[in-house]
């Protein structure tokens, strides 16, 4: 009983403090409101304000490239003159590449316009299509050599000032000294357009064509194959390395000094500025180890080099989110140690694993300054044929094209940013969609 | 029942001395140190074969420890060090010899919370005897499967479903689908660390049914905080204390009339 | 050895279980003392025939049923909601023994008490001493019994135990004694017979006595009492 007395005295203190005023408390539950609602507005507004800049970005990239996936082309009736092209008429492949196309060419353009038969008139007929076109013409005849002797219509790519201003984007009304394409360009590209003979089409020039100085002529073709090869290498080299290295520390590692200093380490690379490993990338791979420079597999290696110790922080973390019941469970069966990470721990992970390798992944493809410092800004023609060809890198040639003055290139770097983009984008809805489809309850 | 299994042989090391009924397990003068600290203290306990024994005690008394050293459980916990013998069927587990692996198939564990394998009920069971290689094919495997569920009781409930992921069942059921995982690689011995501590009353019942059950076959080690469920089913009893074994002996008498103070103040809820 | 006798038996943890405990205790004093004083009236009853006590005797008894029927519930919720172990399930299983054997005592001096009123309207016959002082040592016996449940003292217990043989042998004493008067006047056997059946009566109640010594020292010590004295009763 008196247990019960001092146990009321326990409470007496909490039960009998005197009440707060009602003005008191409502003036605290108001005050709680409105600190609530500020946050929730503080919140609200960092959200549209973040939304509303990457639309802002979008919509810029988008206006801006959006062009670039179009491209004008001229259609002449090329006739191809036997007696200008191959004047024995035994089809010799030797005799047909010497032949001059550039005045076949010339002849179709003059054709065209009969009245620009003059010096100034040809140079300027000329400059309206882009000065591959003879070439093509070329590869056209040494492709099918029965079409000698016929005329043809041919379908040439304008020139890059002519089809930003087929675009709109070339202003007529400044004055004539202020732009490049001068008002007798400008006409003739008019008279074009009024025969018919301008054609608009997809620019499969974009993704067939390895970099070049035209505009017209240039493409992502170097950069997409350079970028694949670079990631083929950095997902072979940095997910088997870093997943082995996350496994062995998380569950096998004794835990000693030596583990947490690799541990430390470890989590410092993760968050290492890229272009430090640009830097050893170039003394590594390139000085010591002699990997051609701007080749896919420094570019590759060197970013392996920046992804694995991501992938060994996102691995362990998701290693480490396997309940150890489960660890238990499988251990309690008599499952040896590699057993209950191969049967079990890894499985469960993987959806963890997948998902961090390609953000990873997806981080080294939007990487541009490690490539800078190992070579791979240089100017690439040619479409690589293997790792060890030189080539480009997606985000480079942005970099690269977004030095240029033309304003074809400006349009092409928005271009490329879209693709580039596009790949991204594409990655992360797979490790969503990957995430989905393997995650499991326990 | 899969136990026509053929059992590897455990090295046999000399007995020290003759002993009546030679017990299932036998621990003697066991002392284990969690890094500096230690947690149990000269512990000797004898598990007669098709027995239930329970450890009970207050938590942090190193009951679930003791279980853990029966199996070589705590091994894999960092900076655990064991010291003493323990042996089964005479046969010193903690031997250089004996592989651990190969004694956890012998020495079986169900634990606290359901922790089924994410996947099907069917490869929940498969699981230990494919590891273990205790089946040729398909249908030994079935074989297998299905005695082990009927020996859980639980093959009347999963009978349709056994494609179906281990998770997706209650968790009773989840619990005896963990013993029959347990049982189907024929272990002499299953140790269970508070099995139902995280079950309802009606799936706890079950269990305990289930447990006098499998004492007529296997030899078990539960560990309980629930007194009156060690009351139930058990035959002997083992009370901790700080690490220290306090007091063992006979169930009806351990619950009825301890003989330490102690063991009194604690199943009477006196303790603190 | 058994350690439990050793030292107080500490409270439990949950204060409201020490509140049980304490009323199944106090509910088996207070029927105690009803019955050491029921006992107390038989014997004034028998031994000055004082028919007034007797009559106190039969009107109390249902005081005894129906504390035992309280103590019945009490014993049976706390065994519900408490799931008793050890000293704790002794003691409560004991209770219902003992107030048992306290509710057996209350009928016997209930019977005792109806047959000296009984007694009162028959022919007359000499007080026997050794009969008074078999009542005496009977209420005797109780009273100590009682004493030695709310000490839970076995050893004062076991000492009541061992009273019961004197109890024994006076019962015998005072059969051959009205066996003689039966043979000396046969008027006298009805008288007589009544007499028989209150030491009878008074013997059981000595006997219930012993009981509740043995439940005392289970309780305590939790095995059997070692029968020593085991004779033919």
């Amino acid at each position: 009983m008196t247990d019960l007395v001092s146990n009321g005295g326990r409470f007496a203190a909490i039960t009998q403090r005197p009440p707060r005023p009602e003005a008191v408390v409502a003036a605290h539950t108001r005050r709680r409101y409105v600190r609530e609602r500020r946050f929730k507005l503080i919140g609200m507004s960092a959200v549209i304000v973040a939304i509303s800049l990457l639309a802002i970005l979008l919509a810029t990239v988008l206006s801006n490239g959006a062009g670039a996936f179009r491209q004008s082309y001229a259609v002449l009736d090329v006739r191809l003159d036997p007696a200008q092209i191959d004047p024995s008429g035994n089809r010799d492949p030797e005799v047909l590449a010497d032949a001059d196309y550039q005045a076949v060419l010339n002849d179709a353009l003059v054709a065209a316009f009969p009245d620009m038969d003059d010096r100034q008139g040809r140079r300027a007929l000329r400059a309206m299509l882009s000065n591959s076109s003879a070439l093509q013409l070329r590869q056209m005849v040494l492709d099918d050599p029965a079409l000698i002797g016929s005329t043809v219509p041919v379908r040439f790519l304008l020139d890059d000032e002519r089809d930003q201003y087929l675009k709109g984007e070339v202003d007529p009304s400044i004055p004539e000294a202020n732009r490049r394409l001068k008002d007798r360009d400008i006409a003739l590209v008019d008279r074009l357009a009024e025969q018919g003979r301008i054609e608009t089409g997809f620019n499969w020039t974009l993704f067939t064509n390895a970099d070049s100085r035209e505009p017209e002529q240039a493409g992502l073709r170097a950069a997409l194959v350079g970028s694949f090869w670079m990631m083929l290498i950095c997902f072979f080299l940095s997910v088997p390395v870093g997943v082995a290295a996350a496994v062995y520390l998380e569950e096998f590692a004794p835990k000693n000094r030596w583990i947490d200093l690799i541990e430390v380490n470890v989590n410092n690379l993760a968050a290492v500025p890229s272009i430090v490993f640009g830097l050893l990338g170039l003394a590594i791979f390139l000085n010591l180890f002699g990997v051609p420079r701007s080749a896919s597999l420094a570019g590759g290696l060197t970013l392996a080099l920046m992804t694995l110790p991501v992938i060994i922080v996102v691995t362990r973390a998701a290693l480490r989110s396997i309940p150890p019941s489960i660890r238990a469970a499988a251990l309690g069966i008599g499952a040896s140690p590699l057993q209950v990470v191969f049967h079990h721990v890894l499985p469960l992970a993987l959806p963890g694993i997948l998902t961090g390798t390609i953000i990873g992944m997806a981080r080294a493809l939007g990487e541009t300054a490690p490539l800078l410092m190992i070579g791979m800004v240089a100017f690439i023609a040619n479409v690589p044929s293997g790792p060890l060809d030189p080539a480009t890198a997606l985000p480079v040639q942005v970099f690269l094209w977004s030095d240029s003055p033309e304003r074809a290139f400006t349009e092409r770097m928005a271009a490329a940013i879209i693709v580039l983009l596009g790949f991204l984008i594409a990655m992360n809805v797979i490790a969503v969609l990957l995430r989905k489809k393997f995650e499991r309850t326990w | 029942m899969a136990t026509a299994i053929k059992v590897n042989e455990l090295p046999k090391t000399e007995v020290p001395a003759a002993q009546r009924p030679a017990p299932k397990m036998s621990a003697r003068k066991v002392n284990l140190w969690y890094g500096q600290k230690q947690a149990l203290f000269d512990v000797d306990l004898d598990v007669a074969k098709n027995s239930v024994v329970a450890l009970i005690g207050p938590s942090g008394c190193g009951k679930s420890t003791f279980l853990r050293c029966l199996n070589r459980m705590n091994d894999t916990i960092d900076g655990c060090r064991t010291q003493g013998d323990i042996r089964l069927d005479d046969r010193d587990i903690y031997d250089r010899s004996v592989d651990v692996v190969q004694l956890r198939r012998q020495v079986g564990m169900v634990f606290q919370k359901p922790n089924p394998f994410p996947k099907s009920i069917y490869e929940n069971v498969a699981y230990g005897p494919r590891i273990h290689g205790l089946a040729a094919n398909k249908a030994e495997f079935d074989e297998i499967v299905e005695t082990s569920l009927k020996g859980a009781g639980l093959w009347n409930e999963v009978a349709d479903r056994l494609s179906q992921p281990g998770n997706s069942l209650s968790g009773g059921q989840q619990q005896r689908l963990c013993i029959a995982r347990a049982i189907a690689v024929a272990p002499d011995v299953i140790l269970m660390d508070e099995p139902c501590s995280a079950l309802d009353p009606i799936a706890t019942a079950k269990i305990e049914e289930l447990i006098d059950e499998l004492r007529q076959h296997f030899t078990i080690c539960i560990v309980t905080h629930n007194m009156q469920q060690a009351a139930r089913v058990s035959q002997k009893t083992a009370f901790f204390h700080l690490g220290k074994l306090i007091e063992f002996g006979d169930t009806d008498q351990i619950f009825t009339n301890p003989k330490q103070q102690m063991t009194q103040d604690y199943i009477t809820g006196r303790f603190g | 050895m058994s350690m439990t006798e050793s030292g107080p038996i500490k409270k439990h943890l949950v204060r409201s279980y020490d509140d049980d405990m304490e009323q199944i205790t106090r509910l088996i004093t207070e029927m105690g003392a009803i019955v050491e004083q029921q006992v107390a009236f038989a014997t004034q009853a028998l031994a000055e025939g004082d028919e007034h006590a007797a009559r106190t005797v039969i009107d109390r008894d249902p005081q005894v049923d129906a504390l035992e029927e309280r103590l019945d519930q009490t014993a049976i919720r706390v065994l519900a909601i408490r799931q008793p172990m050890a000293i704790d399930l002794r003691i409560i299983a004991m209770a219902l023994k003992i107030s048992n054997d306290l509710e057996r005592m209350g009928d016997y001096a209930v019977n005792i008490a109806k047959r000296v009123i009984r007694l009162q309207s028959q022919t007359r016959i000499r007080p026997i001493p050794t009969m008074v002082m078999m009542s005496e040592m009977c209420q005797e016996m109780v009273k100590d019994i009682l004493d030695a449940y709310i000490a839970r003292d076995p050893d004062k217990a076991m000492a009541v135990w061992k009273r019961d043989q004197e109890v024994d042998n006076a019962h015998n004493s005072v059969f051959r004694e009205l066996l003689t008067y039966m043979l000396e006047d046969p008027r006298k056997i009805t008288p007589c017979i009544d007499l028989i059946f209150i030491a009878k009566n008074l013997e059981r109640i000595g006997d219930h006595a012993t009981n509740i010594a043995e439940k005392i020292h289970y309780m305590i010590h939790g095995d059997e009492i070692n029968r020593s004295r085991d004779d033919e009763k």
